[in-house]
């Protein structure tokens, strides 16, 4: 492995404007490393050649002066995001060889910003799934292995995996991910990296295939609180073409960056602490409490009394959601097509059952019933119901504290198919980080530290709506104090 | 409240998946084992409460009432299954 594939989106600049290297030999590394790290499974398009473009022009660039401000940065895309003429699938084969005439906003910011793009990642299918293995394309393998000699294939998390594998193995500096209801913090802390969600309505979800509308929100993922904070900074902002993107100017995310946190008072919710939970995500969280005191925050008791039903609330609207959204998979207007059948009826009937995978059947099915005639109001509306109270929740811990810290996940990376005949244990896996998403707050995940298995495990920071500014301090802040820089073992 | 085989398939039939009787026979216990979990809602007292429409207050926008965009049939049509004559084509609906 090369050591420009070792480096942060950070240093990468600095080196890159510095005239230590240039963006083509960046391009060249980490084409490289996605070409040598296929046995993880975390690409479903590479584009080595759209890299090397965006490297050229970058260099041509830094002759004439005119740098942007991801210029000599190759990302990785999830591919959830549309981007022009590459297969954009959403990991299912509904969408098979899909090649979109348009480029989602999101990651047209980051082309125009001046990065390059390394290729699509894998996810779970339409983002439906917290292991990867929902996939079409089959299970993204965790760079990451158990210490204890065995080769037990480990999921990455997800449904952002692809993104989380590429960012761990070193295939990529940067990455997006998405999230409805932890789909890029659940990866981040499976894999020892850092990811945010924004607060709803920052990102444009302009050319991001739809989920569940009210909840999905772009994020980068990244390997340090500054990278997160450089990316989001460019993938953030109003967009006209999204009803739900909020018209505020994008604040300077990076400027901003202290690790100081004197006069802030960081709430601890008591029913975070659940049963079941293994010891050694308790004694990480603690260790959280106790970097941020020493950062200067005051630590508070806070409670949430709504979050055992935050699970079950998010299993009602996302799959409604959700179910609504993926009617447009009709076979009509593109992707698969099945015939062999009569009417237009039974087309989009038996289009869709060739389509769609299992979970994302299952979703769509749940979804279809809560929305159904005479059962809308006691599933649906009661749901919606609970949203607001949970959403009540946040409003008044916030009137105690400024920030909430928690555990990322209940537990480490698991293996392969250990959860999978099993929906409701896969489900949860997002016991902390669904709860954020409800209320539309920002929450980023960053390392804490390694289980006694030698797997990652993340800390996970909850914010006022709008406060991206001090979710990214607080993770500095662990991140001065976690001293994080383990990687895992190169197998591959 | 649970669910049996006629209104899974019901369902289905509502969701447009043509799913076989083995799909059907799985999907039974595992609908009902979801929504038995997501019952618990019912604990929670929510009289008096509205249900969320947004999660983050944010005005409608109204746009100018102007074309700003189109001439794009031919990439409209570019990802179709069946695109003839520039149009989306589909099995006959009128016989």
């Amino acid at each position: 492995m090369s050591e420009l594939t070792l480096k942060t989106i950070t240093e990468l600049r600095e080196g890159f404007r510095a005239g230590d290297f240039s963006a083509r030999e960046i391009a060249e590394a980490f084409n490289a490393a996605v070409a040598a790290g296929r046995p993880l499974n975390a690409f479903t398009v590479e584009t080595p050649e759209l890299a090397l473009a965006a490297a050229e022009a970058a260099d041509s660039d830094r002759t004439t002066g005119a740098l942007k401000p991801l210029s000599g940065i190759p990302l990785g895309i999830k591919d959830l995001f549309a981007t022009e003429g590459v297969d954009s699938t959403s990991g299912s084969n509904i969408l098979k060889g899909f090649k979109p005439t348009y480029e989602s906003t999101v990651s047209g910011k980051l082309k125009a910003a001046g990065s390059g793009m390394l290729g699509k990642l894998n996810m779970d299918e339409f983002a439906m799934g917290s292991s990867n293995e929902t996939s079409a394309y089959g299970p993204v393998i965790s760079p990451w292995k158990r210490n204890d000699g065995g080769n037990v294939a480990l999921t990455p998390g997800g449904s952002s995996g692809g993104s989380a594998a590429a960012l761990a193995a070193g295939l990529a500096p940067g990455v997006t991910g998405t999230d409805t209801g932890g789909s890029i913090r659940q990866p981040a802390a499976f894999t020892g990296i850092c990811g945010i969600k924004p607060t709803y309505g920052r990102c444009s979800r302009w050319g991001i295939v739809a989920f569940a509308s009210s909840l999905d929100q772009a994020g980068p993922m990244a390997r340090t609180v500054r990278d997160c904070a450089i990316m989001l900074e460019v993938m953030a902002g109003f967009d006209p073409k999204d009803a739900t993107s909020l018209n505020l100017p994008v604040p300077q995310w990076e400027a901003g960056l202290t690790g100081d946190l004197r006069g802030k008072k960081v709430g601890i919710p008591r029913e975070y602490r659940i049963d079941g939970v293994p010891d050694e995500i308790n004694a990480i969280w603690d260790r959280g409490i106790e970097w941020l005191k020493d950062a200067g925050a005051e630590v508070v008791q806070i409670s949430l009394p709504h979050t055992k039903y935050a699970l079950p609330t998010y299993y009602i609207i996302a799959p409604a959601e959700a179910s609504s959204n993926l009617a447009r998979y009709d076979g009509v207007r593109y992707g698969l097509r099945e015939m062999g059948v009569k009417s237009l009826d039974d087309m989009y009937a038996a289009t869709r059952a060739a389509g769609f995978g299992a979970e994302v059947k299952r979703r769509i099915m749940i979804g279809t019933y809560v929305l159904s005639a005479g059962f809308y109001d006691a599933y649906f509306t009661k749901a919606q119901k609970v949203r607001t109270l949970i959403k009540q929740d946040f409003a008044q811990a916030f009137e105690q504290c400024d920030l909430i810290l928690t555990p990322t996940a209940p537990s480490a990376a698991f293996g392969l198919q250990e959860k999978l005949a099993d929906p409701l244990a896969m489900y949860l896996n997002d016991v902390f980080a669904v709860p954020a998403s409800l209320a539309g707050l920002p929450a980023m995940s960053v390392p804490g530290g390694l289980d006694g298995q030698g797997l990652p495990l993340g800390i996970h920071l909850i914010g006022r709506e709008l406060d991206e500014q001090g979710v990214l301090n607080a993770g500095l802040a662990i991140e001065e104090r976690a001293g994080f820089n383990h990687r895992p073992k190169r197998w591959w | 409240m649970s669910v049996n085989e006629d209104q899974v398939r019901h369902v289905a039939r509502l969701a447009r998946l043509a799913l076989g009787d083995d799909e059907i026979d799985r999907m039974v216990p595992e609908l009902n084992n979801i929504l038995g979990w997501v019952e618990q809602l019912g604990e929670v007292d929510t009289d008096g409460v509205d249900p969320l429409t947004a999660v983050i207050d944010n005005k409608l926008r109204l746009r100018d009432d102007v074309v700003d965009d189109g001439d794009v049939r031919d990439d409209i049509l570019k990802n179709a299954p069946d695109a003839q004559h520039g149009f989306f084509a589909v099995p006959k609906v009128i016989e």
